[in-house]
């Protein structure tokens, strides 16, 4: 049976992460691929590595981080993060990245879902939609949120199989951060439109909520930072939890 | 030394670091002469279908690869183009291996993704894996059940995660991103005699 996934994510700055990590058996919670390697061996199911870094030399570090980590870790992972062309795709592929995820540059050329599913296959194409609801409308944002766009969640996130997208990244940037729970009606009506993997993502605060993803919001993954980082949840206990209430998840006896 | 086919597949760069923790030195090549003349060879895959078998073709690597001796392991595309003929593109695949490749229903998503448990194995590629164990899987088409199956999935229905005839091995699933249970098929393709 397919499982569920559970997805750290982390936030990459100058080739560090950022936000803070606060994990015990590790030497340098800075270090991307130390921080990677425990979770793979935690038996996270995948992991994406945002990079909201700003500088000229992004790229060049950005690439070398991804032959860093494929080196390193034995499971899939998604780099996004400023990726706005063919070429800046080829480079993190070759470097060894399963996928990219995709978010301003899929709004701003949408054509360009169309060019990277066509060259590279849909199955590496995730694009992150973060949605904010207004008046009863899922509305589309762009920029970590600043800027207000007039596409709607769901119109947005049809167009996007259309165009060969191979997975949606779908941020509530009502729930982010709050701890509270993810946006389980918006997920669960994204799932039901779309014939596409949602992974669902912000809100993460409890087992229950991860759990409450999967039944009421029909996500295929989740997705979290903080909890994850603070070790307020643990990956091998929240996968245990999980089964124990039915939900099919990835538990390796080792 | 192992050869890995470079006919422009995607991430051919995480199977050689999955190779080089096994210790097993490995060459990315479109070489026709080391590609003979390698222990073992490995046909990776990923992207599209008929654009893989027009590459093959203009390198002159789709007659050589049914003509190899020693043992070859197609991953994921690279298993489906072992098979006759590939719903995706509408396209020959090599035909060294009996079988279609289909695309997926749409009463499942699309394409599929994430880990699934494999079942029903049989020969050397499954030594000291447990039933049931998972492997990671990401593909939208799929071959069905026949005589050359030596391992299932489930998705919408049972199909074929792996296919043997003779020296040529298949596995729809990434062994080089299965964690410890993809190294050990890995591993165990390694073993093989030639």
């Amino acid at each position: 049976m397919l499982t569920k996934r559970i997805i750290p994510c982390l936030d990459i700055k100058d080739g560090r992460t950022v936000k803070g990590v606060n994990f015990v058996n590790l030497r340098d919670a800075g270090d991307p691929v130390e921080l990677a390697t425990q979770y793979a061996l935690e038996q996270a199911d995948e992991l994406v590595f945002l990079d909201i870094s700003a500088t000229e030399q992004k790229r060049k570090t950005l690439a070398d981080l991804v032959l860093r980590v494929a080196e390193a870790i034995d499971i899939p992972f998604t780099v996004g993060g400023g990726i706005s062309s063919v070429k800046d795709v080829e480079i993190l592929l070759k470097n060894g990245a399963d996928k990219v995820s995709i978010n301003s540059a899929a709004v701003n050329n949408p054509n360009l879902i169309d060019e990277l599913a066509n060259q590279f296959g849909s199955q590496c194409i995730v694009v992150a939609i973060d949605a904010k609801q207004i008046k009863d409308q899922w509305k589309v944002h762009l920029v970590g949120g600043k800027v207000l766009t007039e596409l709607d969640l769901f119109d947005w996130a049809r167009e996007l199989e259309s165009r060969g997208a191979g997975e949606i990244l779908f941020t509530s940037m009502d729930h982010d951060g709050t701890k509270s729970g993810f946006a389980n009606k918006a997920l669960e009506r994204l799932s039901s439109n779309i014939n596409l993997p949602i992974i669902a993502s912000g809100g993460a605060g409890s087992v229950s909520h991860f759990v409450e993803s999967f039944t009421l919001g029909k996500a295929d993954a989740a997705l979290a930072a903080s909890v994850f980082h603070f070790g307020e949840i643990s990956i091998p206990k929240l996968k245990k939890e999980l089964k124990q209430q039915q939900i099919a998840v990835r538990i390796d006896e080792l | 030394m192992v050869a890995i086919i470079d006919y422009g597949a995607g991430n051919t760069k995480s199977l050689q670091f999955a190779l080089d923790r096994l210790g097993t030195d490995s060459i990315l090549t479109s070489d026709a002469a080391q590609i003979k003349n390698a222990e073992k060879v490995i046909f990776p895959g990923q992207g599209a279908a008929a654009s893989a078998i027009r590459k093959l073709q203009r390198l002159g690597l789709d007659t050589l690869i049914g003509d190899l001796k020693q043992p070859v392991l197609g991953i994921c595309l690279g298993m489906q183009l072992l098979c006759e003929h590939t719903e995706e593109g509408d396209v020959s695949g090599l035909g060294i291996v009996k079988g279609t490749v289909k695309r997926f229903s749409n009463k499942v998503k699309v394409p599929q993704m994430g880990w699934n448990s494999i079942h029903d194995l049989k020969g050397p590629l499954f030594e000291g894996i447990d039933e049931g164990s998972y492997m990671y899987l990401v593909h939208s088409y799929f071959v069905s059940k026949s005589k050359e199956t030596v391992a299932l999935s489930d998705y919408n229905g049972a199909y074929s995660v792996a296919l043997q005839k003779e020296n040529f091995y298949g596995v729809q699933f990434h062994p080089e991103k299965s964690s410890q249970k993809g190294q050990q098929v890995l591993s165990n393709f390694l073993k093989l005699s030639s």
